[in-house]
């Protein structure tokens, strides 16, 4: 697993770190996402942070980068305390993030969106734009990214727009570097082009932040680690001295690795078929059968056009080409109310944002795609309305106050058990989960796990969009792998390994260890 | 090849291409049209929507929007206005400082609202455009201040003629000159664009939002202010529906400009052309012949125009996954 | 963090439906509403004759028939700011139509007509090509009202059938006029629509989330087609109701009063981001700012100052509670 030894400077390991974090709290209506976390960053070395989605790694970053403050708390720099009031005062304390999502500007140029905030100015104190594109064009050259520093934004792909904001990161003298998951998108050749560039950032003594949920790659390149787990640090300090099972255990809090319920899986006839679906710009020639009783995994790494390929099905967007067959006929969907009545849903990966209106009640959220089944000629009726609601509010075990509570004072995992509630009201033939257990609890994660193959034992058709490899490999009864908005394989269960699932996804025909 | 490709994409060549058959077209029958005084004329009549796009374009680029302009010219152009009236040896640029920063203080009031209270433009500045309005009737008590109440040197500071252009089109430059340091070379110009492009991303840079927004509404607000001074001083007379509606036609001209409502698109040029088109179609009608009574239904067409096709432009791409491996050089 | 740890049975709601209404919006206005009242009563002693309350109801029925459609639209998110300007064109083309002669139901049909046709207008460039509304309505708003200064110029067009002004002037029922009834009548089937069907729901579901609402299978853009296309037949029926009031048109009827109706909305307790709000709070806000504007006619205040008392009510009502909402969390933190 280890392909790189600790470096020697692991001996000055107990010289005083550049950065502490100590105490630190953060509390938002309803959730403490942060509670009494302590953190240390030392010059020279990357600190892995590690946490499953929802332990409260963001929050950490937007505290350290002055997008939120603290409640409570201390952070200091050199063993002096400082305060981030704003991002500007983060940057000037020396302080660059990589941001998970890459928060940029779609219509400026690739020069403005590395030096927003921070231009080189002229003796007049304008902004000097040959100086901007001189040294933009600079950075860009020493992380070998070959992006004109002309172009706007918005004509970048995804893989050149994360160099960009790599770029920004590095074009402010900082001595503390956070990286957000920032493999999350990358094909095998990017990441290790930005472990290049990692290890040079280490040879230039400056403290990195590397946050990954990637094992291997924390291995690789990271001496310390930190363990969060719901918004409390669990566990922190050498890697050499731990193995990834003790890791695993502090990150879920217990022994055992996540066990899948997976059932004998009774597989039937075909129901859905999908026939060299393309779209101009998102995606081609995608082709693939599912059956009753199946769960069809969807892997590929983020930004590989899962989601596209999904809406696409469900009526949001229109592909270029293709076809689409429920039950032996050709269906077309222009809107996903034709998906519904045809029998296909889609419970979409942004919840807040697709899935619930966070600001309604409970069982207006639930009711909304069944309305016509709970009124009787176009009148509502809330009695039926509340008994729908309950149904599978009971079902899914759904822990409210009551069914009249916005579902935005919600956790994430019972805001997921609503929306997934809000589609099986409507009683499906194919239900489409993109990534349904993402941001949520482990108890909510094992109750949605629970739940899915519930319904393929029920008969149910499911594709499950994930890009956690441990999920996809225990729920999947075959997996459908994309790459580059394109099909990279469909494996069956039997014999897939991570190995052959990670090559697929990022084209590394050599293997990756 | 491609260079005249992007150039044919952009806003403001379109613009012009227009703008050049719209003067062909006229002046193929009424050749008087496109002589350099008519030109000059169209611009000198068209600087006051000019100096006042260009403060509305701070605040669309920034995702809001300000309909209180008009009214604050016309307060602001009221008090200056009454104040001569009363005191005809005030100095002309004590009365413009006053109009500026009168303009400035009603546009703060607006920006303070948006940026403290997080109100809605829209609704902030439909409250102010009628209360703005109202005052000016509060002072005047309806009345009108005329030429003849008006100081000689009061009216003839915009019309004064130096370097062959009247000092009104000289401030037109000059306001056009400023905006292009102030949007092209400034961190708070360049603010502006971030914070209506993307205003998560701003606050990631650091951009305060908020704050960026009620600058924007301070400029407009000050811009506003001059103008009340250079409108009621050009027409030579005060009285409280001057300007009534006129801010339909400053946002009309940002949006011919390609000035994106949705925030974060828009260049001076292209503000600067989109209200020199508009001057240019308003002073041609009376030449070919057209009602005056046109000039309302025909902003409001080419407000709608300009928004079709703004949209057209905006439309987005997705996330080009399949590009990915092209490198763009 | 209202999340019991073990519930089997989750109620239906917490608070029962009394408690909420004594805590409503609504309840707010009424008792403002009744204050105002009261006050009216000891300012004029001419107030609360039933003839003079009558006509007060004349003040706000057709701008409330326009804010009852308006209120569904800026519950879906958008707005329409064209209203007055519809208005203007439909008494316009009313007033065309009535020069050549045409009876009383030909101008209904055409005020009526006219609005069906520019809320269309509107909604097809806010639906089909998905501009903002604000800016489409914008300009739409002086584009019908410039058509109607193309076509009547500084003239006013007068001389319409003498039963045509049973609209505007006649009376169903004793006091109760026929523009305060239609409004009433509008109002509750407003009402029952907004809060009792399907089609309502989806309004709400589309102001607090268009993309989930999409996501959950609403036509998004039908439904919006559907309300600019009541806004703008709601501004039809108040163009009749006008018209017939005033027994003449000029193109700058109605003016300024997209700014009264918008303000009826949001005093009405609907949020102007969208998401929630009753019709119930935008009657009540309609009997207020009546009343208001009566009170004031009262004490001979000019209609100028009338517009800016209706100016600092819009930011008002929006502004004050934001501020004490602030001063709240100061002193919890405090």
């Amino acid at each position: 697993m280890n392909a790189m030894s600790p470096t020697q400077s692991v001996h000055t390991a107990e010289a005083q770190p550049l950065l502490e974090m100590v105490g630190i709290s953060k509390s938002f209506p309803g959730v403490k996402a942060l509670s009494d976390v302590a953190l240390s960053l030392r010059a020279g070395h990357v600190t892995a942070l590690i946490g499953e989605n929802g332990a409260g790694k963001s929050t950490l970053v937007k505290c350290l980068t002055g997008i939120y403050q603290p409640d409570s708390g201390e952070i200091r720099v050199d063993g002096k305390p400082v305060r981030f009031a704003t991002a500007d005062a983060a940057q000037a304390a020396g302080v660059t993030a990589i941001h998970q999502e890459t928060v940029l500007f779609d219509e400026l140029t690739v020069a403005e969106n590395i030096f927003l905030g921070h231009a080189p100015r002229t003796r007049l104190g304008f902004v000097d734009w040959a100086a901007m594109h001189a040294r933009a064009a600079a950075i860009l050259h020493g992380i070998d990214a070959p992006i004109s520093t002309r172009v706007r934004l918005k004509d970048l792909s995804i893989a050149q727009r994360h160099l960009v904001a790599i770029a920004r990161a590095l074009s402010v003298d900082a001595r503390i570097v956070i990286m957000d998951e920032p493999t999350a998108a990358l094909s095998y050749k990017e990441v290790e082009d930005l472990f290049r560039i990692v290890a040079r950032l280490k040879a230039a003594g400056k403290a990195i932040l590397f946050i990954s949920h990637k094992f291997e790659e924390v291995w690789r390149i990271a001496e310390y680690y930190a363990v969060f787990r719901d918004g409390r640090q669990v566990g922190a300090g050498l890697l050499a001295d731990v193995d990834q099972h003790d890791l695993v255990k502090m990150m879920v809090g217990r022994d055992v690795a996540h066990v899948f319920p997976k059932g004998e899986p009774k597989i039937g006839d075909t129901v859905f078929s999908v026939r060299k679906l393309s779209h101009p710009t998102e995606y081609d020639d995608i082709s693939f059968d599912l059956r009753r009783g199946e769960i069809l995994g969807l892997y590929g790494l983020v930004g590989a056009g899962r989601s596209e390929v999904c809406q696409a099905l469900f009526g949001v967007s229109r592909p270029g080409s293709g076809e689409v067959l429920l039950d032996g006929q050709p269906l077309v969907t222009r809107s996903p109310s034709d998906a519904i009545g045809a029998g296909i849903v889609y419970v979409p990966e942004e919840r807040g944002r697709h899935g619930a209106i966070t600001a309604m009640p409970i069982v207006s959220n639930m009711s909304l795609p069944s309305l016509r089944q709970t009124s009787r000629r176009n009148f509502l009726r809330m009695a039926e309305e509340f008994a729908l609601a309950r149904t599978y509010a009971e079902r899914l075990d759904l822990r409210a106050a009551s069914l009249s509570q916005p579902v935005g004072t919600l956790s994430g995992g019972n805001q997921q058990k609503v929306v997934i509630g809000k589609w099986l009201a409507t009683r499906p033939k194919v239900i489409i989960l993109d990534e349904p257990t993402k941001g949520i609890d482990i108890g909510s994660k094992a109750a949605v796990h629970a739940f899915m193959s519930e319904l393929a034992a029920e008969g149910l058709a499911v594709i499950m969009v994930s890009s956690e490899i441990p999920e996809v490999l225990g729920m999947s009864d075959r997996v459908l792998v994309m790459r580059e908005g394109r099909m990279a394989g469909l494996f069956d269960r039997q014999g897939l390994t991570p190995e052959i699932l990670v090559r697929a996804a990022t084209g590394n025909s050599e293997g990756r260890q | 090849m491609s260079l005249i490709r992007t150039l044919l994409a952009r806003r403001e060549t379109l613009l012009l291409c227009a703008m050049l058959a719209l003067l062909i077209g006229v002046t193929a029958r009424f050749p008087e049209f496109a002589t350099p005084a008519s030109l000059a004329n169209v611009f000198h009549d068209t600087s006051i929507l000019i100096i006042l796009a260009l403060g509305q374009m701070a605040v669309i680029l920034t995702k809001s929007i300000d309909l209180s302009v008009a009214a604050n010219l016309a307060f602001t152009g009221m008090t200056v206005a009454m104040l001569n009236h009363a005191f005809p040896d005030l100095s002309i640029l004590v009365l413009m400082g006053l109009a500026l920063t009168m303009g400035l203080a009603l546009g703060a009031i607006n920006g303070l609202m948006v940026w403290r209270l997080n109100m809605p433009p829209i609704v902030v500045t439909l409250g102010t455009l009628t209360i703005y309005r109202g005052l000016a009737f509060v002072e005047s008590g309806g009345a009108w201040v005329n030429a003849h109440e008006m100081s000689p040197a009061f009216l003839e500071l915009p019309r004064a003629v130096v370097a062959g252009l009247p000092v009104l089109s000289w401030l037109a430059i000059l306001a056009i000159g400023l905006s292009v340091l102030l949007f092209d070379r400034t961190p708070i110009g360049r603010a502006f664009f971030a914070t209506g492009g993307n205003a998560v991303a701003a606050v990631y840079t650091g951009i305060d939002v908020g704050r960026t927004r009620f600058y924007a509404f301070c400029l407009s607000g000050m811009l506003a202010g001059l103008s009340g001074y250079l409108w009621v001083s050009r027409y030579a007379v005060a009285y409280v529906d001057v300007a009534g509606g006129f801010e339909l036609n400053v946002i009309a001209a940002c949006v011919i400009g390609g000035v994106s409502i949705a925030g974060g698109i828009g260049s001076v040029a292209g503000t600067v052309l989109g209200a020199l088109f508009l001057g240019l179609i308003m002073n041609a009608l009376p030449v070919i012949g057209v009602s005056p009574f046109w000039q309302m239904a025909i902003s409001g067409a080419v407000i709608i125009a300009a928004v079709t096709i703004n949209a057209r432009a905006e439309r987005s791409v997705g996330r080009n996954i399949l590009r990915r491996k092209e490198i763009v050089l | 963090m209202s999340e019991i740890t073990s519930a089997r049975h989750i109620p239906d709601r917490l608070d029962s439906p009394l408690s909420a209404a004594l805590r409503s919006w609504e309840l707010l206005l009424v008792l403002v509403a009744v204050a105002i009242f009261i006050a009216n009563s000891l300012a004029s002693p001419y107030f609360l004759d039933p003839w003079n309350l009558s006509d007060a109801t004349f003040n706000f029925t057709e701008k409330a028939i326009i804010a009852v459609a308006m209120a569904f639209l800026v519950v879906s998110g958008e707005i329409d700011l064209s209203v007055a300007g519809i208005i203007a064109l439909a008494s316009t083309l009313m007033g065309a139509v009535a020069q050549t002669g045409a009876g009383t139901g030909t101008l209904v049909l055409v005020g009526l007509g006219v609005g069906l046709g520019c809320g269309a207008f509107n909604a097809v460039l806010v639906t089909r090509l998905r501009l903002p509304s604000i800016v489409v309505t914008i300009g739409s708003m002086s584009l019908f009202r410039g058509l109607a200064y193309v076509i009547l110029g500084d003239q006013v067009y007068k001389g319409y059938p003498a039963d045509f002004a049973w609209f505007g002037q006649g009376y169903v029922w004793w006091v109760f006029s026929f523009e305060f009834v239609a409004f009433l009548i509008l109002a509750l089937v407003g009402g029952i629509v907004l809060h009792r069907t399907i089609f309502g729901r989806q309004v709400f579901a589309i102001g607090n989330n268009a993309l989930a609402a999409t996501f959950s299978g609403v036509h998004v853009e039908r439904v919006k087609f559907i309300l600019f296309l009541m806004t703008g037949v709601a501004s039809g029926i108040a163009a009749v109701m006008l018209t017939s009031r005033l027994g003449s048109t000029r193109p700058s009827i109605a003016q300024g009063w997209e700014l009264e109706a918008v303000t009826m909305v949001v005093l009405g307790g609907i949020n102007i981001n969208g998401g929630s709000g009753s019709i119930l709070g935008v009657v009540i806000a309609a009997f207020v700012m009546g009343l208001i504007t009566f009170g004031l006619g009262l004490l001979n205040v000019p209609g100028v100052i009338m517009s800016i008392f209706i100016g600092l009510m819009l930011i008002g009502v929006i502004a004050v509670p934001i501020v004490f909402r602030r001063l709240a969390a100061l002193r919890r933190r405090g």
